[in-house]
């Protein structure tokens, strides 16, 4: 394991009585690419802002390569972050913003000049030196934002939804050129976002963060096929959660109908939330031998790939992915095998997601949409 | 952070205190001097019998300024229009036209139009190629010209600048629904452009009130106006510090009452600002 | 067709006077309802006068430094009534910087008057009426320049990005640094426009300097111009002093549209490219 370089212990804090950090406590190791993964007001920026040095924690220490970093003010951190509208200073060109830091230092005209260029280069955009920042696209700013706060040779790199103004296309080559970028330099990233999809496709690890705590730490698969709690399962990608109970090891009931899955370690009769993923059920005949469940097919929405079928179970709305052709209001019998079946320990989230009788894709793009002018 | 953002508290001290030694305290001296005697006694409100002696004074003043803005806003929200719909590059140097005159000083441009109204003045001596001649200067109806040349200017900017602002789709709007092109005047328009009419009275109306020079120069003993009783009490050999300060205080609450008065037909408080000097 | 002809008619109206005025100080006569021929005699009446010198020199005086000090207190001002949150003290703070340029200028000059009379004669170490004539006519010019810097500041301040003096400290600027190098250029451009309003200001004030002191020595041009129109009769001196004045103003205002339409260029092709980033989304 690599050395521990940031470290967040018992971090809390409120602005004007709303608490935005309760209790947090994360490790950062050299090298990572960490994404803080949450939706609008989890805190996620805020814990971002108190590494950076522009908060300061009411409780709790963070640490630097074993320094305690409270009390330091930013520009005194080794730590350099990349804003998220970018925040380049307009009246400087491309090269003075990128050199701005290397000024600072005092550093010598012939000695910024190649580490200048060697930084636009890195994020390709050689031969832009005497251009007018309002001249430059999102995706240039970008860049030249990322050359900024890289030139200074921070440990730490901090990005604040980076990609969050860019359309979709420029933020997909975005992605790429970023963790490139992160391989190159061996630089930590600590990366804020609200997209689940940057967050698995780029990070090493992803927090994912909600209502000022950290619900799960772990790496983008684990993530994905362990979440811990209803709001993970829900938050990362399309998930059915109900509510079920763990009658030994191995045999979960839930629906009404008692399945093998491969989670152990519960009590007796326990009750826990099980989640099970749209594309792991398989759609077989009502009356079929593998029928483990029977629902009614509400609506039918063709994505390309597959179809994306709503199936009411006694009255709770499943959402499944399927390549097979199945008609409205037809009847049909569900199959899922052991191990796509994930149990989780009830939390505070439990019955408040899963549930697809009101899903609609348009209102997801909406709210997604409005998640991004607020921030 | 926190050290940055009281740095920046501090930063505007100096101001705080020079607003309140140089704004401040010279308005209470007047409010003192309004409400004292001679002798800087107490005088509740005996200084101000002498509006009684002023109400001719008051009412020929706030009439001249009254007609002079009335003018104004006849000639200048033609102008302002007019202007608006011009081409944008047009636009500019005629807007730079309009403000130049500003920025002459007033005596200067008072004093232009004394060489044409004087009685041994370009216009006389035109007319007199016609055998004509006018007792122009010392009348009311040369004050009021000089007001309306002073300050044309302060109409027609802020009038412009709300105009040009005025989305033309809303015009296109009006007229779809079967206005007229009049129509679209009296009904889109103007009700549109009344914060900037607003702030163009006031900004004509204040310094026409309150004016001395004009009246002086222009109007001669026919025409004594509120700021040339206001001159006579603090400057001439017959100066009265309190009755001064008097008048200057009953005229500041006249302009006070009417400025709300104005504003209360608009709630864009940032139209005087808006009109701007520049 | 009729706009045109309007528009034209209200600039002769406007700009009339002024032209017949300048054409009046080259008149070899001393009339002004004869031109009686090409002369430049009344310019070298008025460069051979002292007291026209002598004010001019006290006018400069007055605007560059009253303008400096206004621009350098409102400014930081400017900074310091931004960051109030007290929505009651902010109000409050700005209804008292409006209060030289709502005021009708007389009431500006009476009260500035008494507070001269009262409390600045009574600083006994200041022996000469000179110096206190000089020092009374720069607060005053300094206090009416005050709110147009102050409120030329504000909207650069309001436009600029609070992230920007993150940025900065984050790249290793102290505040004091993050001030001077990342916040101060991009102000500059309110800065600078205060900077000349209250020059101007001050340059063209007869008003308050007429009232503040009223045995003062120190004459500016404008006081000077009003002693030569008075109430008798004017020589045409006046006009080629008037001239003068018109032609330096006029002057300072083409340098201060310069400055003014280089930013005008750079905010339009920030507008242009947003445009463009936008119809790229869609």
């Amino acid at each position: 394991m690599k050395k521990i370089i940031v470290a967040l212990e018992n971090i809390s804090k409120s602005f004007d009585d709303e608490q935005i950090l309760s209790n947090i406590s994360l490790y950062i190791r050299e090298n990572e690419f960490i994404t803080l993964l949450g939706p609008s007001g989890c805190g996620k920026t805020t814990t971002l802002r108190i590494i950076a040095g522009f908060e300061t924690a009411d409780t709790g220490k963070v640490y630097f390569e074993d320094k305690l970093l409270n009390d330091i003010p930013p520009y005194k951190r080794n730590i350099n972050t990349v804003f998220q509208k970018y925040a380049l200073f307009p009246h400087l060109n491309v090269y003075e913003n990128v050199a701005f830091g290397l000024r600072l230092k005092k550093m010598k005209n012939e000695d910024i000049r190649p580490k200048v260029k060697q930084m636009l280069a890195l994020v390709n955009l050689k031969g832009f030196e005497k251009r007018n920042i309002n001249t430059l696209s999102g995706g240039q700013q970008q860049r030249v934002a990322i050359a900024r706060a890289l030139i200074n040779d921070p440990k730490v790199l901090l990005l604040d939804e980076p990609l969050g103004a860019l359309d979709l296309k420029l933020r997909k080559d975005m992605q790429n050129e970023l963790k490139n970028i992160q391989l190159k330099t061996g630089i930590t990233f600590i990366y804020v976002t609200h997209d689940q999809e940057e967050a698995l496709s780029m990070s090493d690890t992803v927090v994912v963060m909600a209502d000022g705590k950290i619900q799960q730490i772990g790496t983008p698969t684990d993530i994905y096929n362990e979440p811990k709690n209803a709001f993970v399962a829900d938050f990362i990608g399309e998930s059915n959660i109900v509510d079920g109970v763990m009658l030994e090891d191995f045999k979960a009931k839930f629906s009404g109908h008692v399945f093998d899955c491969l989670d152990k370690g519960f009590e007796k009769n326990e009750p826990v939330d099980i989640v099970v993923r749209p594309e792991d059920v398989d759609v077989v005949d009502v009356d079929s031998d593998k029928a483990m469940l029977s629902g009614v097919v509400t609506s039918v929405t063709f994505k390309g790939v597959h179809y994306e079928i709503i199936v009411d179970i006694n009255g709770f709305k499943w959402m499944i992915q399927t390549t097979d052709y199945v008609g409205a209001d037809q009847k049909i019998g569900l199959y899922i095998e052991p191990d796509a079946i994930h149990v989780m320990k009830k939390s505070e989230y439990s019955n408040m997601f899963g549930d697809y009788s009101s899903f609609s894709d348009e209102l997801e793009k909406l709210s997604d949409a409005t998640e991004v002018i607020e921030e | 952070m926190k050290k940055n953002s009281f740095m920046k508290q501090l930063a505007s001290m100096p101001y705080y205190v020079w607003a309140i030694i140089f704004i401040i305290v010279p308005i209470g001296y007047v409010l003192y001097y309004a409400f004292t005697d001679s002798e800087g006694k107490f005088a509740g409100l005996d200084n101000f019998a002498i509006i009684e002696h002023y109400a001719s004074t008051f009412s020929l003043s706030i009439m001249l300024a009254f007609i002079a803005t009335v003018v104004c806003l006849l000639i200048g929200y033609p102008l302002a229009l007019a202007i608006s719909r011009t081409k944008p590059t047009t636009q500019k140097i005629l807007i730079m036209l309009v403000m130049l005159p500003m920025w002459i000083n007033f005596i200067i441009r008072t004093d232009s139009i004394a060489i044409l109204l004087e009685k041994n003045g370009l216009l006389n001596s035109l007319l007199g190629n016609f055998g004509v001649s006018l007792e122009l200067m010392d009348t009311r109806f040369a004050v009021i010209v000089g007001m309306v040349y002073d300050f044309l200017p302060y109409m027609v900017l802020p009038i412009y600048s709300v105009l040009t602002k005025l989305d033309v789709k809303l015009v296109e709007a009006a007229t779809d629904l079967g206005c007229n092109s009049i129509q679209a005047l009296t009904k889109v328009i103007m009700p549109l452009s009344l914060a900037g009419v607003v702030s163009g009275v006031t900004m004509v109306f204040v310094p026409c009130v309150s004016t001395f020079y004009i009246s002086q120069r222009l109007g001669g003993a026919n025409t004594y106006l509120i700021g040339d009783a206001i001159e006579a009490r603090m400057l001439s050999i017959s100066a009265d510090y309190n009755k001064g300060a008097t008048l200057s205080f009953v005229l500041m609450i006249l302009i006070v009452v009417s400025t709300l008065i104005m504003n209360h037909y608009t709630d864009d408080d940032e139209s005087v600002a808006a009109g701007g000097i520049m | 067709m009729k706009k045109n002809a309007y528009i034209i008619a209200c600039f002769v109206l406007l700009y009339a006077p002024i032209i017949i005025l300048m054409v009046f100080s080259f008149n070899s006569l001393e009339s002004t309802g004869v031109f009686g021929g090409f002369s430049l005699k009344w310019y070298e009446s008025i460069l051979q006068n002292e007291k026209a010198k002598e004010a001019l020199i006290n006018s400069l005086i007055i605007a560059v430094s009253s303008s400096l000090v206004a621009t350098v207190i409102g400014t930081f001002a400017a900074i310091g009534i931004s960051r109030l949150k007290n929505k009651f003290i902010k109000s409050s703070v700005m209804t008292v910087t409006n209060i030289p340029m709502v005021n009708p200028e007389i009431v500006t000059a009476v009260s500035m008057a008494f507070l001269f009379m009262g409390t600045l004669s009574t600083l006994k170490f200041i022996k000469s009426d000179d110096t206190l004539d000089m020092i009374s006519l720069l607060i005053a010019h300094t206090t009416f320049g005050l709110p147009y810097v102050i409120l030329s500041v504000l909207p650069k301040i309001k436009q600029m990005d609070k992230t920007q003096t993150e940025a900065a400290l984050d790249l290793g600027c102290k505040p004091t640094q993050a001030f001077f190098k990342v916040e101060l250029p991009q102000l500059l451009p309110g800065v600078l426009t205060g900077l000349i309003m209250a020059f101007t200001m001050s340059f063209d004030d007869f008003v308050i300097s007429y009232f503040v002191r009223p045995k003062s020595t120190v004459q500016t041009l404008p006081l000077l111009i009003y002693s030569m129109t008075g109430k008798g009769t004017v020589t045409p001196d006046m006009y080629a002093l008037s001239t003068f004045m018109i032609i330096a103003i006029f002057l300072l205002l083409v340098l201060a549209n310069l400055a003014g339409s280089r930013e005008e260029i750079q905010a339009k092709r920030q507008a242009r490219k947003l445009k463009k980033q936008q119809e790229a989304k869609k």
